[in-house]
């Protein structure tokens, strides 16, 4: 049984571990970031709320935005092609509020399979798909995936044809990537609302393919 | 090297100090052009707050076995990162 603990001391009447209180003192980039910020608002050059408001923003971008750029991919050659050339414009056009973003999409085919890494940081297109998982920012992946990264892909459930050529993109500048995956077989009659529901955020990473329409879920 | 498009490049092997974007798995390695970008602020001077004169970034396709040599998991495919100018330098073919 899952609450079925030995050690009931330390359980809260749930059943689980109380977590504990954050009571350590401050790490020194902890007190960096809050001396900086009250001195930025102190000498009038943001405000406290608007910071509060770009945590907000930058909260309420999820892969559902990359997802029905996707879609819209699937169904609209034009766009694709925009895409395809210029992301942050194609991204913009359909009122995705970017920033600065300079991004690039690359096309999953049958001959090849793309997956985004960065081996230096975690660069992410946090602007069009909000943070990034915690796996994403681990040592583990952003080092295995450019040595093995089809060892990595089948670690996820990808197992990809010796005949696919698989691209790693390390974003190790001032460019972010999205992959651009192949359409699902059996997806002929969706519209692009319903092809977005299949989009998943590992899918615009590169280490999973989108949602089959005939898979269980 | 210059502004111009070189289809066959080899990544600076040197190993200054400094914030360099330049991966060291990369330095020494030979790729081609995949395309160019830029030009971008050099973030080794950006992050330091110094001038940052704005420099051609590419993007340079490498082969795993370029990059692994014979552990290389699958030679043919390719690694694909952003280099700056200055530290590719063109290669004769």
């Amino acid at each position: 049984m899952p609450h079925d603990h030995h050690d009931h001391d330390h359980l809260s009447p749930s059943g689980h571990p109380f977590r504990a209180d954050n009571d350590a003192p401050l790490s020194y980039w902890q007190t960096m970031e809050i001396a900086m910020r009250e001195l930025l608002i102190d000498k009038g050059i943001t405000t406290a709320s608007e910071v509060a408001h770009q945590i907000n923003a930058m909260d309420s971008r999820s892969p559902a935005d990359g997802a029905s750029v996707v879609a819209r991919a699937w169904t609209d050659p034009d766009f694709k092609a925009r895409l395809l050339a210029d992301a942050s414009a194609a991204s913009l056009a359909m009122g995705f509020d970017i920033g600065p973003l300079k991004l690039i999409a690359v096309e999953n085919t049958p001959q090849v399979h793309n997956v985004i890494v960065c081996t230096l940081c975690s660069c992410y297109p946090r602007n069009l798909l909000g943070l990034p998982p915690d796996w994403y920012k681990t040592r583990a992946y952003r080092s295995r995936v450019v040595r093995e990264p089809r060892r990595v892909l089948a670690e996820f459930g990808l197992n990809l044809s010796d005949t696919t050529t698989v691209r790693v993109h390390d974003s190790t500048a001032d460019m972010r990537y999205i992959v651009l995956p192949a359409r699902p077989d059996g997806t002929q009659g969706m519209d692009a609302t319903q092809l977005a529901t299949l989009v998943t955020r590992d899918s615009m990473i590169g280490t999973s393919l989108p949602i089959s329409p005939s898979q269980p879920t | 090297m210059d502004n111009q498009l070189t289809q066959k490049v080899r990544v600076r092997s040197s190993m200054p100090p400094g914030h360099i974007r330049t991966p060291a798995y990369l330095r020494g390695k030979t790729g081609t052009i995949e395309r160019v970008l830029g030009p971008f602020p050099n973030p080794e001077a950006l992050a330091y707050r110094q001038a940052a004169i704005a420099l051609p970034l590419y993007r340079v396709r490498f082969t795993m076995a370029e990059v692994w040599g014979a552990q290389a998991e699958h030679p043919d495919d390719t690694l694909d990162a952003e280099i700056f100018a200055h530290w590719l330098e063109p290669l004769d073919t």
